[in-house]
């Protein structure tokens, strides 16, 4: 069966740590790093990779842009 | 783990790019707060100008407030307008270039407030713009103050007791206004807190634009905003919070379509 993995990239510094995308996502793929950027907020970052489905939802509500969104299908 | 991290690295490839950010947005990081609805209609609007492929056909008019600095982000031609005139320079730069896309972003302190007579009077000449009217019933930029739709009862620096409607009068529902006069072509409330609904707002602004081409009347969109820093919350918070009260009184939908209104049930 085909199956459809989606994977995200964070700008980290672009990222204000407002959370939303965390609450954005159906799977429960993003989660807060405890490192911090330059500016001091605490970035997103994928905690769960393995769940993502690219259903571009935590880029829809993201406030900064700062999510690219990947989807590939893979035959196995 | 290691599979994994093979997998991910055949995802995260030029050609499997779902979404990015658009290129009509410019490198510059937004200077609103986290979480401030703001990013997303800039977003948006640029997404829209980008598929419609009208980039250098496109003037905005940026306002007074937190957004004020919104031609710093937007990577078109934008002009900064007095507090409240961004719709009466919007009307002069239309009548000036008819065949441009001009198009208004404005605040409800600029719009609601010092910009009333202004808004209302282009809605009622019916000039062929598109107006965005962030709503987030507080003034924002300037601490927090009390809004003309600030909701009753609701605290802001002002009214740290609430708003009471007896002292202060009644909430302005300003797009139910506008949609009475018969300059309005097309007038929506739309909000940007999930995604279902930032998708919507899309459609919308692209119907917007595309409308100023058909020169039948002003299209005008209000988008309900949570302002977190304002309300002293969180931002997943101000966006429940926003939820359970502003959308009652604020209701989402289409309130004129081509001119015609929309039967409620």
């Amino acid at each position: 069966m085909a199956k459809i993995k989606g994977a995200i990239v964070i700008d980290i510094e672009r990222c204000k740590g407002c959370e939303l995308c965390v609450d954005a996502c159906p799977t429960d793929v993003i989660g807060m790093e405890k490192k911090v950027n330059s500016k001091g907020y605490h970035y997103a970052a994928m905690e769960h990779p393995e769940n993502c489905t690219g259903c571009v939802n935590c880029a829809l509500v993201c406030p900064d842009a700062v999510i690219t969104v990947y989807r590939k299908k893979f035959e196995d | 783990m290691e599979k994994e991290n093979l997998r991910l690295d055949e995802i995260i490839r030029e050609e499997n790019i779902v979404f990015k950010k658009t290129p009509l947005l410019t490198d510059k990081v937004f200077s609103y707060c986290p979480g401030c609805g703001h990013g997303v209609v800039h977003r948006v609007i640029m997404e829209v100008i980008d598929e419609l492929g009208i980039q250098s056909e496109t003037i905005g008019i940026s306002p007074v407030g937190c957004s004020v600095f919104a031609y710093d982000f937007m990577n078109i031609d934008m002009q900064q307008a007095a507090h409240g005139r961004a719709p009466a320079v919007a009307t002069g730069i239309k009548r000036c270039w008819p065949d441009k896309y001009v198009f208004t972003y404005q605040g409800d302190g600029d719009l609601a407030a010092i910009g009333t007579s202004e808004t209302i009077h282009a809605c009622n000449r019916g000039e062929h713009i598109a107006i965005f009217f962030i709503n987030n019933g507080i003034y924002g930029m300037t601490g927090g103050q009390m809004a003309p739709t600030t909701l009753p009862g609701m605290k802001s620096s002002t009214t740290p007791y609430g708003r009471d409607t007896r002292l202060m009068g009644n909430p302005i529902k300003i797009t139910e206004l506008v949609a009475t006069l018969p300059g309005t072509y097309f007038v929506t409330r739309q909000s940007v807190h999930t995604a279902v609904n930032v998708r919507k707002l899309k459609k919308a602004a692209k119907m917007a634009f595309e409308n100023q081409k058909l020169k039948k009347g002003l299209s005008f969109i209000e988008v309900v905003s949570n302002c977190n820093s304002g309300w002293k919350m969180s931002p997943i918070q101000a966006n429940r919070w926003m939820e359970e009260n502003m959308l009652p009184f604020y209701p989402i939908g289409d309130i004129k379509i081509n001119g015609n209104f929309v039967k409620r049930n």
